[in-house]
């Protein structure tokens, strides 16, 4: 044991080396802070209220130039947004949807939405060449946002980012809010603290009061940021309160099991000596 | 060891069965009568736990590949739509992802248990070989797979990869065209991979077969590395003794990759292959998946692309050769003082390429990624051979019994009292 402690201590050791002799260019780079959020954690679930205000913002801010490639159907998820069936039937309707198969004259139409069809491109860009022209490049869709943006830990920390109790996997989400807080240069609105290199193609998207929530959280910039990262969290991982319900008993049943399974090898063994 | 029949049907039907098919005494003779040396650590059941892992993989693969579309212009949707709309399909894809690197994390493990203990000496060799055998096809069925989702990363390790065979002189650029089925990665490049990401893991499965049936000839090798002399004190039978040790093992194991599936499951995955695959767009960092990151650090170290590929290539390949390299007639580390120092700063040396592979090219990564690599070959091509020549090793015990029994009774059994 005492060899092996030494030998991870070196190993340790080594790496720490190497990751100081790497760890420079960082200086002007802030890495985006930790925030807590409810999906968090062993038993972390997304709060409701919060994605209900996430997708608000995403409607009326993010959604006129992002496209978001989910079903209407999924908002009415009893762990995401669980908005009703009526009020996700009206929302699919208030959206006009290219049919996928032309009439019975072969005219492609636009038909409203129902909840089976997935949110349609934003008005503006069709398709991504559009906004590329507009903006230099596309904006990402972002379903799977939240899960497609990470930035490097760094050792040692990436290692107790894998710990339980620590279990650090809201690095997406911290990403999101920290760029929509990160516009700070006044007179540059392509200018992002956050961004790699500074320059972002999206001008700051959102300020203090752009969108009214109607249940009474402050209008506030830090509230939209976290209340949109969180939505776009659950649209990229919308199975997260089931995964960790499920694997709490999983994890109970596997510890039985595995303190059975050591207490009959120690007595078959016994027999042994 | 599978040539006495230990195994005596009792009912007629299983008489019957056993003269025209002996495959219950061959079960039995291979899984309940083999005997294992009783001095065995729990390092010994990752054999159990890989074989677990073989299983877990083909099964979860087989259900994924119902609802997967290997299209380049479908494979990433059909990725989220197991994800999203197939039931319980996020559970079956996690294990199916995370459990390619617990597969991984196993043979390595069960690897350098086998260097440690000189596994790989007389009369192993075959068996070891077998093993390296299957690590390889183990590293093509995990970068097929890994580029069945489609995503930029995915695309862009497919495209490296394939691209080192046109370092290859003079038909290189042809070959790369053959593996790609165009004149780049593709939808044919695709939909080839996934037929070999699917018939790979059965052609592992039957190299383990052979592994098994080479490990039953030699019998295994153990802590003390010195071979079994009397079987009835030196050896526990495989049922129940190794059987619920197995078992043991398996569950603790099962607990760490649940852990991973079910609270951390994007951790080991990179962020860029949630962003779909697209030619234009290469991703700005590209790094492949963990377990392959020390021969990608050997790689990037040499600047010329053919010797680079060639010295990747060696790493791998020189592992089948071990038997040979390592010259000490002495198994285990635990009687080679200078060997174990060796030991672990070749571990040391693996991980930290691996550590190095993940990071962005930088002139100092680069010089300690060449010095390790450095050591990486020094270690098998020097220090192997030399320490059989100078190394002064510890005295073995007489027999895997008495080495037990001097570990429980340490004041009686050190070796016969000292003569006058």
């Amino acid at each position: 044991m005492n060899r092996l402690t030494t030998s991870i201590l070196a190993l340790a050791l080594t790496a720490m080396g190497a990751s100081a002799a790497l760890g420079q260019d960082a200086e002007d780079q802030p890495k985006p802070a930790r925030q807590s959020w409810s999906f968090s954690g062993l038993f972390g679930t997304y709060d409701q209220a919060q994605l209900q205000r996430g997708f608000q913002v995403y409607k009326e801010v993010c959604s006129n130039c992002h496209r978001l490639s989910i079903p209407f159907r999924t908002l009415a998820d009893p762990n995401g947004p669980a908005y009703s069936e009526a009020q996700v039937k009206a929302l699919a309707a208030s959206y006009q949807i290219v049919n996928d198969e032309p009439n019975d004259k072969g005219e492609i139409f636009k038909r409203a939405g129902t909840p089976a069809d997935i949110f349609p491109p934003p008005d503006a860009y069709p398709n991504s060449q559009a906004a590329a022209a507009a903006f230099g490049k596309a904006p990402p869709d972002m379903w799977l946002l939240a899960k497609a943006r990470k930035y490097e830990r760094g050792f040692p920390w990436f290692v107790f980012d894998a710990l339980p109790f620590d279990q650090y996997q809201e690095m997406g989400a911290d990403y999101i809010y920290a760029i929509l807080n990160g516009y700070t240069k006044s007179g540059d609105a392509q200018w992002n603290a956050y961004y790699p290199g500074h320059r972002i193609a999206m001008p700051q998207p959102i300020v203090d009061g752009a969108v009214a929530y109607t249940d009474g959280t402050p209008a506030k910039l830090d509230n939209y940021a976290r209340d949109v990262a969180a939505f776009l969290s659950w649209a990229s991982e919308p199975t997260l309160d089931t995964r960790k319900k499920i694997g709490f008993r999983v994890m109970i049943f596997l510890f039985a099991l595995a303190i059975l399974l050591y207490l009959t090898k120690k007595r078959i063994w016994s027999k042994l000596h | 060891m599978s040539g006495t029949p230990s195994y005596v049907p009792k009912s007629a039907i299983g008489k019957w069965f056993e003269s025209r098919l002996p495959i219950m005494g061959l079960v039995h003779s291979s899984f309940v009568a083999f005997p294992v040396p009783r001095n065995l650590n729990y390092l010994w059941t990752f054999g159990a736990i890989l074989a677990f892992m073989l299983g877990a993989q083909i099964v979860t693969g087989v259900i994924l590949a119902m609802h997967y579309v290997p299209s380049a212009t479908e494979a990433f949707a059909s990725v989220e739509h197991i994800m999203r709309d197939v039931n319980f399909g996020w559970l079956i894809r996690y294990l199916h992802t995370n459990g390619a690197s617990m597969f991984f994390f196993a043979v390595y493990v069960h690897m350098f248990r086998g260097i440690y203990y000189g596994s790989y000496k007389a009369p192993r060799e075959v068996l070891w070989i077998l093993g390296v055998i299957i690590y390889l096809l183990m590293m093509a069925t995990a970068f097929m797979g890994y580029v069945l989702p489609w995503g930029s990363m995915s695309f862009a390790g497919a495209t490296v990869i394939t691209n080192l065979f046109t370092a290859i002189p003079l038909v290189g650029t042809g070959v790369a065209h053959w593996l790609w089925g165009g004149y780049a990665v593709g939808d044919p490049t695709l939909n080839r991979f996934f037929s070999l990401h699917y018939l790979l893991p059965f052609m592992i499965a039957g190299v383990v077969g052979l592994h098994i049936w080479a490990l039953h000839v030699s019998g295994q090798n153990n802590p003390e590395g010195v071979e079994v002399k009397d079987v009835e004190r030196d050896t526990v039978a495989f049922t129940p003794y190794a059987t619920i040790k197995d078992l043991f093992g398996v569950s603790v194991f099962l607990i760490v990759y649940a852990w991973f599936v079910f609270y951390i499951p994007t951790y080991l995955l990179d962020a860029d292959n949630s962003v779909q695959a697209n030619p234009l767009v290469t991703p700005a960092h590209i790094v492949p998946e963990w377990y392959l990151l020390p021969f990608y650090a050997i790689l990037r170290a040499i600047p010329n692309k053919l010797v680079g590929v060639v010295a990747l290539g060696a790493a791998i390949v020189l592992l089948a050769f071990l038997p040979w390299l390592d010259t000490s007639s002495v198994k285990s580390g635990k009687y080679r003082p200078v060997f174990r120092v060796f030991f672990w700063l070749f571990v040391a040396c693996c991980v930290g390429l691996g550590y190095l592979g993940s990071q962005e090219v930088s002139d100092t990564a680069t010089l300690i990624a060449r010095i390790l690599a450095l050591g990486y070959f020094g270690f098998l091509l020097v220090v192997l051979p030399l320490l059989g020549v100078f190394e002064k090793t510890k005295p073995l015990p007489a027999s895997i019994a008495d080495a037990v029994l001097a570990k429980t009774k340490p004041a009686e059994a050190v070796a016969p009292p000292a003569s006058h």
